[in-house]
């Protein structure tokens, strides 16, 4: 993985003394709570419903056992001995003081993080593929990119007061596992005419109050000038994006006001202007930024599945939460964070610690966030997976539901933040108990339930095969469901159900949309083709057909 | 009162005057809100003093492309903690247009925000009353970026390893 030189320390060294100044000028008075919001969201300080969330930057997801071990510590020191894992490869902490947090702070740059532009009006932690490097559908590992745009936004002067947020996605696969097509900025790691390697640049896509899907505003873009058609964009949006108003801000507002033609237009006459003196990215820096994620260093061996008798807790966990590795004789393990009767995304101070034990044993040392709040060891022999699983289990990080309905992503919901209008941690816990037979769940197959506590969609439930959206309803809690949608390659929106439905009778409502499912579904159909196959109206039909018995 | 001002490094008082101040003779060095000078740009280049164009977050700068011969000062408008705009505005004054005249910022300026004004440009700072004294710190509060961007004469590493301009 990326390591810090000298410059690197350098830097988040002089924004930790930053920010300790600025804390200590709010905290005296000189600074009004409006002036210091600007300066504490840039280092990813919210003042929440209960205490301040501060939230630190995974760049790309990856993590050393050094940094999840320092996560730990801050966690057992700062917080409540846990932390939360977000849907784009970030951790939250929900409980730390603001008079901590210039510590908290130079803790993080000892093992060389921070929590630089994690929220605030600027270019946010760029994300990727959890997968990168070591799936076999992959053109171009997408991390030398990322590291690449993580150094060029980092502090970037000119797009530091953006209208609002930005978030860039990059990929490297045909699959695409970091939702690209419902960011700010897209790049997919494409071949040109001769076989060259470049970029595909959408542009506009996004959730929250205006849910769209990206598109295209470069099909090809040769690798050099990556930096230079990304400024091209910001300086664009910068200029142009609204900002009289909140919620018309974002990117995807400009790119639909103005059309993509034209706003592809603008962008392109930017980069004309700056192309040839702009940030270029020549092959020496590639090749050094491609040293900083080598292969590690495989053992050869034969390629077979872990030969355990008997223990059918190890095979379904085996079938679920564990991929294909490019590398014969080595598997993705991933590592649920989604037990029933656990907030999703959530890892103890314990938990997090023997993770990074267990990275050290058995994969490099290295851990991954997924998008889909779970984390996984990229690198496991076959030969080690059983024992691996032992140890996962005795934690209660062995729950077998990676990519099936359990696998719930979900904001923190009313209980910790103050945007939502509904609680999301306790109806993941109802349909945690009433879908609580795993033969049932497994028979369901690949099935991606998302819920957001409110219109801001940080739990993506737009793009959820079954998306379940927190409303407030005369200062009660109520949920509107959507079905159809889908966050990869193939993205699309849900389409609501009908009326919104009252907290006690979510777990029903997706009992009936699945029995739909199971009574009509083609064979080898997933759910969400089988919605795309049949649309709304029989799921619709069934859900409203009788009241739910409360 | 006269206005303070930090201007390349350096505390001084300033001599411009905006529009919207008092009368003032004619050779004074003369501010004028970027829409006035569009509605009446000959006008004002026939003018005798030192002229300068004052920008709103939303003017279009690259505008102002012919005229900048004959303007010795653009100053950009901060509405607030939030405002970016005068950003982009800077570089394209610099980069795009080559501007070498006084770029200011003024409205909403404080120390947090004078690294990134001085890389996009500026090197004249309205600054708020409070923060004249943290202003040395506050320009060379980094000591190296990742981005070429407008960096002659600033005291920092520029680590970008990417080559610009």
């Amino acid at each position: 993985m990326y390591r810090y030189d000298a410059i690197d320390k350098t830097l988040v060294n002089e924004r930790v003394a930053q920010f300790r100044d600025q804390t200590r000028r709010f905290l005296a008075g000189e600074l009004s709570d409006d002036e210091f919001k600007h300066l504490r969201l840039r280092n990813g300080l919210y003042i929440q419903k209960h205490a301040p969330m501060l939230r630190i930057a995974i760049p790309y997801g990856l993590l050393s056992s050094a940094q999840l071990r320092a996560l730990a510590g801050i966690a057992q020191r700062y917080d409540r001995g846990y932390g939360h894992f977000t849907t784009r490869q970030n951790l939250q902490f929900n409980w730390p003081k603001l008079e901590d947090v210039p510590d908290i702070l130079a803790e993080l740059a000892s093992v060389e993080m921070h929590a630089i532009q994690t929220s605030g009006n600027c270019i946010r932690n760029v994300t990727s593929d959890h997968l990168a490097g070591v799936t076999p559908d992959e053109l171009e590992d997408p991390r030398p990119w990322c590291e690449i745009i993580r150094q060029w936004s980092t502090f970037h002067p000119e797009f530091s007061y953006l209208p609002r947020k930005f978030k860039i996605a990059v990929t490297g696969a045909a699959r695409d596992r970091a939702a690209s097509l419902v960011h700010d900025v897209g790049v997919h790691i494409v071949r040109g005419p001769q076989g060259e390697l470049g970029f595909e640049i959408l542009a506009g896509g996004g959730l929250g109050r205006t849910p769209v899907i990206g598109q295209v505003v470069r099909d090809f873009l040769p690798r050099e000038y990556l930096l230079s058609y990304l400024e091209a964009v910001l300086r664009v949006y910068n200029l142009e994006g609204r900002r009289d108003n909140l919620q018309k801000a974002r990117i995807k507002i400009l790119v639909r006001s103005l059309g993509i033609d034209e706003f592809r237009r603008r962008v392109e006459a930017e980069w004309a202007s700056i192309r040839d003196t702009g940030p270029c990215i020549g092959d020496a820096e590639i090749a050094r930024m491609r040293a900083f994620f080598p292969a590690p260093a495989y053992r050869a061996q034969p390629d077979c599945e872990p030969a355990v008798a008997g223990s059918t807790a190890f095979r379904a966990w085996y079938r679920y939460n564990t991929a294909q590795h490019k590398i014969p004789g080595y598997r993705v393990v991933f590592i649920s964070l989604k037990k029933p009767a656990v907030a999703p995304g959530d890892a103890t101070a314990a938990q997090m610690a023997l993770i990074a034990e267990l990275a050290d044993r058995y994969s490099f040392g290295e851990i991954r966030v997924t998008h889909s709040q779970n984390l996984l060891l990229a690198d496991v022999e076959q030969g080690e997976v059983f024992a691996l699983w032992q140890a996962l289990d005795q934690a209660g990080l062995a729950t077998p539901n990676i990519g099936t309905l359990t696998d719930m992503i979900c904001c923190p919901g009313l209980d910790f933040c103050s945007l939502a209008n509904a609680g999301s941690i306790d109806v993941a816990k109802l349909i945690n108990e009433r879908f609580d037979d795993y033969d049932y769940v497994y028979d369901l197959g690949e099935l991606e339930v998302k819920m957001s506590g409110c219109m801001n969609a940080c739990g993506h439930h737009h793009v959820g095969h079954i998306g379940i959206l927190g409303v407030d309803k005369g200062g009660s809690e109520w949920y509107q469901i959507t079905i159809g949608g889908a966050a990869g390659e193939d993205a699309s929106l849900g389409t609501v159900i009908g009326p919104s439905v009252a907290k006690s009778e979510v777990a029903e409502t997706i009992a009936r949309l699945l029995e739909v499912y199971v009574e009509r579904r083609g064979p080898e159909e997933r759910f969400l083709d089988t919605v795309r196959r049949l649309g709304v109206q029989p799921f619709k039909e069934r859900v409203y057909a009788a009241p739910v018995a409360a | 009162m006269p206005r303070r001002l930090l201007r390349d490094g350096r505390v001084m008082v300033d001599e411009w005057h905006y529009l919207t101040e008092t009368a003032i003779d004619a050779a004074a060095p003369l501010i004028v809100p970027f829409d006035r000078w569009i509605q009446a740009r000959d006008l004002w280049i026939s003018r005798a003093g030192p002229l300068g164009v004052l920008l709103a977050p939303a003017s279009d700068v690259n505008r102002l492309a012919a005229d900048l011969p004959r303007l010795a000062l653009i100053a950009a408008q901060f509405s607030g903690p939030g405002e970016g705009r005068g950003y982009s505005q800077g570089r394209l004054l610099r980069e795009r247009w080559k501007f070498a005249g006084e770029i200011r910022a003024c409205g909403y300026v404080r120390q947090d925000q004078l690294f990134f004004l001085a890389r996009c440009g500026f090197n004249s700072f309205e600054l708020n009353d409070s923060d004249f004294a943290n202003a040395a710190a506050a320009l060379s509060i980094f000591s190296a970026a990742y981005q070429p961007c407008n960096d002659a004469g600033l005291d920092y590493e520029l680590v970008s390893r990417t080559s610009g301009a």
